[in-house]
């Protein structure tokens, strides 16, 4: 802790450039293979749904 | 009936995808962990608590899936490793940051560990204490990973006590001007 204010300063560089790494990918828009993805799951889902109600009556 | 949190999901695939390329480095490998920890966490979900954090349940499904099944692959497609720094050093580079090829292949060169405590609580906002539970170790373990990942990186960067001057840049100027002000 001698020199903390050197130490917090090249923390925050790092961490600058740990976020600006992360937030490029994590901006970035979402490629179609997850979406597409998304509305597979969601139609499976909502078939099942569909096939128990059936069974249930 | 409440919200469900499957709904939620979609708003946490950036984030997936940018811890996922952090731990692999790899952008195919990357997506093809995320696309499997999302259909995971779907038919899982019953296991998510609703109102706890949802970022951390998936990024815990994430790593698993990751240590567990495309570790190795890794290593098969380590040759494209250098893909997303090459991608990332195409940038304008229009102020004096620490040079983000310097930083993205010193980055590589840390353990996988440090890697993910680093990203984490560096750049995700985890607390320690998530980071610990997301990673299934003690906090103290992560605390002492960040360390040791941030000292690695110092040394890999050749960013010396006396050389940090030279590396400073506008918003380290800020900081620096901020702790006199405040001095």
């Amino acid at each position: 802790m001698s020199r903390p204010d050197r130490t917090s300063r090249t923390e925050q560089e790092i961490d600058q450039n740990l976020k600006r790494v992360y937030e490029d990918v994590a901006n970035q828009e979402l490629p179609s293979r997850f979406t597409d993805l998304l509305e597979q799951l969601r139609a499976k889902d909502a078939a099942a749904t569909q096939k128990d109600g059936e069974n249930d009556s | 009936m409440t919200a469900d949190p499957k709904d939620e999901l979609v708003t946490h695939l950036g984030a997936m995808r940018a811890f996922a390329m952090s731990l692999t480095r790899n952008a195919a490998l990357a997506d093809d962990i995320v696309q499997d920890a999302l259909v995971k966490a779907w038919s899982n979900i019953g296991s998510f608590q609703p109102g706890t954090n949802m970022r951390a349940w998936l990024f815990t499904i994430l790593r698993n899936t990751y240590y567990s099944h495309h570790r190795k692959r890794k290593r098969e497609v380590e040759d494209t490793e250098g893909e997303m720094s090459a991608g990332l050093a195409q940038k304008p580079d229009h102020d004096g940051r620490l040079q983000m090829r310097d930083f993205n292949t010193a980055f590589g060169e840390l353990p996988e560990e440090q890697r993910e405590a680093l990203v984490l609580v560096g750049a995700g906002g985890f607390s320690y204490e998530e980071a610990a539970e997301t990673c299934g170790v003690a906090v103290g373990t992560i605390k002492s990973r960040v360390n040791r990942g941030r000292a690695r990186l110092i040394a890999l960067m050749d960013i010396s006590e006396d050389d940090t001057l030279e590396v400073t840049d506008a918003v380290t100027q800020g900081i620096v001007t901020m702790n006199q002000s405040i001095a």
